[in-house]
Order: structure tokens, then C-alpha cells, then sequence
């Protein structure tokens, strides 16, 4: 198994194409964004494409009033993520078919804890307009006061909660 | 914003393939050593995340001085203070528990951790969650919004003097980083 990168190598190779995305394109790296694309088309196929238009926080992922994640720069670029992540750990051996847990967590109790968690980022990003690489490091690097009001209760809020859940990760 | 033009979602693509690579090699696709940050055992995520920022703000903002980037073409997203403030508190508490965030648990479902297939999961269901309760969440999401504001203009200083105040905590917390790691 090849070593991980240097951390600092590696954030410097993130904010390089950052900021290629931000010269070639217009607009940072994101994520939370492509969730939020598949998610709307969902709302859309439930709710009916109309009602979902109708409401502010899922009408920017119905351009035209059409469900379209595939058209969507996000998805592509989260599609892209993927793809990266798996040649990069084939290459250094790192695939596994594997949860990772805690040495006293079974395996059950860790899957519930990574779908709660994700549901509660899924509600904090939609409020935050981003999570972190959309709002973090995207809207960090630019100096947006919202970002930054972002990276500070996350954190705070991070620290706050890491006792609560330390039996999950010990 | 959606960007949907086809050379657009090659470069879309691409670009996310030198993230996600870079990602994977920074062992962000493990949820134990991204969780490492919040028991002070493994600052990884601070070293990578805040590497990262710096170095995307130090060039957009030498790009902007020399002209080679119209800042006014960036997107530079609004401001909407209490929601924000209120999404990053759950936003955070949600991290401890998933272990990953929405894009490490993309890079640990591709690596083949089931756990970040649940978090991806969780995700959807979350945004689900906020989409249909809309109608009574939208006073709160919808309240502070102060437009495309930077720390720039919240504080009074010039561009360069806030660049270079972040840059100096950045270094701070690479300073504690590190001696985490030479105590270890």
C-alpha cells in the first residue's frame, strides 16, 4: 500500500484546480450541490415538476422547469471526484470492500450513525447554500463573509459534538 | 448555479477527477482519519482544507492584481448570515457522526466503504427532508440576506490585509499540526 500524499502537497494541487475552475469556468469546486440536483429531481418526480419549480429552494436545479441533474456542471464534476478517488486508490492499493467504524461499533450501529450524519449535513448545507468544498474552501478562498461565518460553526459545532460521539470512532 | 454547457461538463469531469484524486491520496476517503481532526489525533483535513483555501485565494487574488482574472466573472456567492451560521452547527455535528462530508463520502464509495455509500444516502434523504418541509423552513432560510458580501467589507480592510490575516492563521494551525504529529 503506497503512502498517503504530504497533506500540504496535496491541499496545494486542490487549490491549483480550484482555481482553475474559478479562471476556466466561473465558479468553484462543490458537492453537496450535486445531491441537492438528484434530490430535486426526485421532489420533482414526487411532487410534480410544477410545485417543485414553485419553491425557491429547488427551482435553481430545474433550469427551465425541467428535472436535468445530468446537464448539471455539479454532478459531472462529483461524477468526476469518483472516478479520480477509485484510480487513485487502485493505483496505490488502497480498494477495500470495508466499513469504517470504530473497533467497538458494529457494523449495523455505524451505517445508521453515516445515514443520520448525512441526513444533517443533507439539512445544513441546504441552509449554508453549500457545504465543504461549495461554501469551505470555495467560497473561503474568494473571502465571502457568509463561507467564512460557514467554517466557524461548523467546526464550533464540530468540536462541541466530538465528545457526544467519541464510543463511535474509539 | 447551473453551468450546462458540454465543453462545460468535460472540464466539469475532469476537474473533479484531479479533486478526487487528490483527495483519495490525502487519505480523505477514510472516515476514521478524517474524524481524527476532532479528537486532536490527525489534523489531515486542516492541513488539506486550509493548504487548499490558501493557496486558491493567494492566486485568485495575484490573478486579479495582474489582470489575468476579471474577479467580476467569479461567482461569488450571497450572504444569508443566520441561515448560514444555523447550517453550519448542524452541518458540523452532522460530520462527527458521518465521519465524511458530502465530497469524501463520494471518494470513500468509489474506494468501496459501504460507509460512504450511507452517508451519500443520508444526504439525499436530508435535502428530501429540508425540500418537502419547504413551506415552514423557508422564513429562517430566506432571513439575513446581505448580498455578495466579503470579510473585506464586513471589517473595513483592504483585500490584502484580510488575504494575509488568513494566511497567518493558516500557518498557526499548520504550526499545531505539526507538533500534534512530532508528539505522536
Amino acid at each position: 500500500m503506497t503512502r498517503y500524499t504530504d497533506p500540504y502537497l496535496a491541499g496545494a494541487g486542490i487549490g491549483l484546480v480550484l482555481v482553475a475552475a474559478y479562471l476556466l469556468v466561473g465558479q468553484g469546486l462543490g458537492a453537496s450541490g450535486a445531491f441537492a440536483s438528484v434530490a430535486a429531481a426526485l421532489t420533482a418526480g414526487v411532487a410534480g415538476t410544477a410545485r417543485a419549480s414553485a419553491s425557491p429552494a429547488v427551482a435553481p436545479y430545474l433550469p427551465n422547469g425541467v428535472a436535468s441533474p445530468l446537464t448539471d456542471w455539479l454532478v459531472w464534476e462529483l461524477a468526476g471526484v469518483a472516478i479520480g478517488a477509485f484510480v487513485s486508490a487502485w493505483r496505490a492499493g488502497r480498494l477495500a470492500r470495508t466499513i469504517e467504524r470504530g473497533a467497538g461499533v458494529s457494523a449495523p450501529a455505524r451505517v445508521m450513525s453515516a445515514v443520520t450524519g448525512g441526513a444533517l449535513m443533507g439539512v445544513g448545507a441546504k441552509f449554508a447554500r453549500g457545504c465543504t468544498s461549495g461554501q469551505a474552501l470555495s467560497g473561503g478562498a474568494l473571502l465571502s463573509a457568509g463561507s467564512w461565518i460557514f467554517i466557524v460553526t461548523a467546526f464550533a459545532a464540530g468540536y462541541a459534538a466530538a465528545p457526544l460521539a467519541r464510543r463511535l470512532w474509539s | 448555479m447551473v453551468v450546462s454547457t458540454v465543453p462545460a461538463l468535460g472540464l466539469a469531469l475532469v476537474l473533479g477527477m484531479a479533486f478526487g484524486w487528490l483527495l483519495e491520496r490525502a487519505g480523505l476517503g477514510n472516515a476514521r482519519k478524517l474524524v481524527g481532526q476532532f479528537y486532536l489525533k490527525d489534523l489531515t483535513v486542516l492541513e488539506v482544507l486550509f493548504s487548499a483555501l490558501v493557496t486558491a485565494m493567494l492566486g485568485v487574488f495575484w490573478l486579479d492584481r495582474l489582470g489575468l482574472l476579471d474577479m467580476r466573472a467569479v461567482y461569488l456567492p450571497d450572504t444569508f448570515a443566520v441561515p448560514q451560521a444555523l447550517g453550519g452547527a448542524l452541518f458540523g455535528g452532522g460530520l462527527v457522526l458521518a465521519g465524511l462530508c458530502p465530497g469524501t463520502s463520494c471518494v470513500a464509495a468509489a474506494t468501496g466503504r459501504a460507509d460512504g455509500v450511507a452517508v451519500m444516502a443520508g444526504l439525499v434523504i436530508g435535502i428530501l427532508a429540508f425540500n418537502f418541509a419547504f413551506d415552514s423552513l423557508n422564513q429562517v432560510y430566506a432571513s439575513t440576506p446581505l448580498g455578495p458580501l466579503t470579510l473585506p467589507d464586513v471589517l473595513h480592510l483592504p483585500a490584502g490585509v484580510v488575504v494575509g490575516m488568513v494566511t497567518m492563521m493558516a500557518l498557526g494551525i499548520f504550526t499545531v499540526a505539526r507538533r500534534l504529529k512530532r508528539d505522536a
